[in-house]
């Protein structure tokens, strides 16, 4: 039997159940702040991002089969684009922009994304005939690239301040309310990481939205058939040209959106933000929670940025009570312990810890019995 | 309208050295079976790829429906009313039946990146016409029973089946066929000799590939032979069987 339509749910309990969880998700940042302080709700915030980014790579790695080891490069450019935007910053090295441009947050989040989206297709349209290994290293090159030039650009006109980064970027701002102090509402503070989990969540719900929605459509088809097989894909007139640089589009303007929203809330960027490891972080997200199935790249992105987090807090303490010492510094410990358990997922389940149904199966058919629900 | 839908003139591949193609001219004449047969490497397969897009010829040119083929790309080659099925199956595995067929009518269909977020009503329409069409082409095949079963996961005849009517989704004038019987038993070829009679009979053109002479022979209006990329005879079957220079091909000189 197919567990997806034998999963069919009355539609109270389906809306009850809704009601439930936009409930919990208003509520969660009073929650999670009170019972474990407001620090934890900016860790939320920042999984909320990389739910984003997570979302928007599973579009390339996912759905179409391109392997992108340079991801975070769109998530650099969606950054760079507010600071340059939004602070003073450029009035520094041309002084007729002073004081700087200070555009609005509605003008510079979808233009983040075009931006974004015209670097994908950029990086798209050298390696169109490339796949896997060699796909991965010339875009690998295409995020170290991008990192080196935000690196350098201060020179001979300071375009990005270099490594020191971009300072005094404004908060985001929405409507002449601004989401970088304390609001009251009905006589209750509402503090700046609290405002911004209610953006990130509202831009989230929207990238879930439109992953679902390219995924079940004749787009998110013809991606799939490319992944499966290209000459097949092909033969069946897709111009895999053409669909390949959609989804490289889609899935950089994704982490554009999410570049600018970071760039607000962190209200300072520079080159560090956007290493190689964060290009991985975000593939391991994808790849452990479930490649191009969306609920697990969800999990995966929720999952890879709480547990690293509890290490950090978490590790000490625990080491002193056990053991009466730290042994082990808690930052070593949490690299040790991520790639462990990226080895026992991969050993144990290969197809992410939360694959859609189909790919569960396709897994098992591969010769290992995951579960046994073979029709 | 001209009784002839494909004109291929003078084709000509080399791969390196070896001469895979030679100056082929043939002919496909509208509403008919065409078989293209001939021994092991005689070029069948790289005809095929020429003619579909996957390779580029040297030379000559194809002429279709009253228009010079665009050979460059193979989507442009579909669009244009081939459609192709593989030697060895090459179907979207980790997809549905259904899917998979719906992948052919992507050419078909127009809804883009807009269209699919936000879901308007041309949207939902096409799609459920894509659908409705896709079930309909299962039921062509007799597949439409696994219809949303993983494709990896169907039978071999099933799966051969399937790849013909994803074909078909593509509103084909001609449909190519790379050895279709191939690693089939005689139940399995029998259904499919009537599934192409049945799709000739529909209006589609079919062009065959086959090694199984016997199939070849009954099924075609009309067959070409190759060897060693070069035609070397095109007529109706009976007097096609009895050409001495395609004895000669199959069974070799020693008993022409």
């Amino acid at each position: 039997m197919n567990p997806a339509t034998c999963g069919r749910r009355d539609p109270r309990v389906a809306f009850a159940g809704t009601l439930l969880l936009a409930v919990a998700l208003a509520l969660a940042p009073f929650a999670v702040g009170a019972g474990a302080g407001i620090a934890w709700v900016r860790v939320i915030d920042f999984a909320l991002l990389y739910i984003m980014l997570a979302l928007g790579l599973n579009i390339v790695v996912g759905f179409a089969g391109l392997l992108d080891l340079g991801y975070i490069a769109f998530y650099a450019v969606g950054a760079y684009l507010y600071a340059l935007l939004s602070s003073p910053h450029l009035a520094g090295a041309f002084p007729s922009l002073a004081p700087g441009l200070h555009w609005p947050v509605w003008a510079v989040l979808p233009l983040g994304a075009l931006v974004a989206g015209g670097f994908g297709v950029i990086l798209g349209a050298p390696t169109l005939r490339l796949r896997g290994d060699y796909l991965a290293i010339v875009t690998l090159g295409f995020g170290e690239i991008i990192r080196i030039f935000l690196n350098n650009l201060n020179r001979p006109v300071n375009l990005t301040n270099g490594p020191q980064g971009i300072t005094q970027i404004d908060p985001i701002d929405i409507g002449g309310v601004s989401l970088g102090s304390t609001l009251e509402v009905f006589g209750i503070a509402v503090p700046s990481v609290y405002l911004y989990y209610y953006l990130f969540l509202a831009a989230t719900l929207l990238v879930i939205f439109v992953s679902i929605r390219l995924e079940d459509s004749r787009i998110g088809r013809a991606w799939v058939a490319i992944r499966e097989d290209e000459i097949a894909a092909k033969a069946c007139g897709i111009n895999t040209r053409n669909v390949k640089l959609l989804a490289f589009a889609m899935g950089a303007s994704f982490g554009g959106v999410a570049g600018g929203l970071f760039a607000g809330f962190q209200q300072f960027v520079s080159p560090e933000s956007f290493t190689l490891l964060e290009s991985i972080m975000v593939l391991c997200m994808v790849v452990l929670g479930g490649m191009g199935h969306i609920p697990g790249v969800i999990f995966g992105g929720v999952l890879l940025t709480l547990l690293p987090e509890a290490l950090r807090y978490g590790a000490g303490p625990v080491q002193t009570a056990l053991f009466g010492k730290v042994l082990i510094p808690p930052e070593s410990l949490r690299m040790l312990l991520f790639g462990l358990a990226l080895i026992l997922v991969m050993l144990y389940r290969p197809a992410g810890l939360w694959p859609s149904a189909i790919r569960r199966r396709e897994f098992a058919g591969a010769g290992r019995s995951v579960e046994g629900d073979r029709e | 309208m001209s009784n002839v839908l494909l004109d291929a003139r003078r084709i000509g591949k080399s791969f390196g050295g070896v001469q895979a193609l030679r100056d082929v001219s043939l002919t496909i004449r509208r509403g008919e079976i065409y078989g293209l047969i001939g021994p092991n490497g005689a070029g069948k397969t790289t005809f095929f790829n020429v003619l579909t897009g996957l390779y580029s010829a040297d030379a000559g040119e194809v002429m279709f429906d009253e228009a010079r083929l665009n050979i460059g790309a193979p989507h442009e080659v579909t669009r244009q009313g081939i459609a192709r099925t593989f030697q060895n199956i090459r179907l979207f595995a980790n997809m549905s039946a259904l899917e998979n067929v719906m992948v052919g009518r992507h050419l078909r269909s127009r809804t883009g990146v807009i269209g699919a977020v936000l879901r308007n009503k041309a949207t939902r329409i096409e799609e459920a016409d894509i659908a409705d069409r896709a079930h309909r082409l299962l039921q062509y095949v007799n597949v439409d029973a696994r219809a949303n079963d993983l494709a990896r996961h169907l039978s071999y005849g099933d799966q051969r089946r399937l790849e013909i009517a994803r074909a078909l989704a593509t509103e084909p004038k001609l449909l190519a066929l790379d050895e279709p019987a191939a690693g089939m038993n005689a139940t399995e070829t029998a259904a499919l000799r009537e599934l192409v009679e049945s799709i000739r009979d529909d209006g589609v053109t079919v062009l065959l590939i086959e090694h199984d002479v016997k199939l070849v022979m009954g099924l075609c209006n009309r067959v070409a032979v190759l060897d060693y990329g070069e035609k070397i005879a095109e007529d109706v079957p009976e007097l096609v069987q009895r050409d001495p220079k395609v004895v000669e091909a199959y069974l070799g000189g020693a008993l022409a």
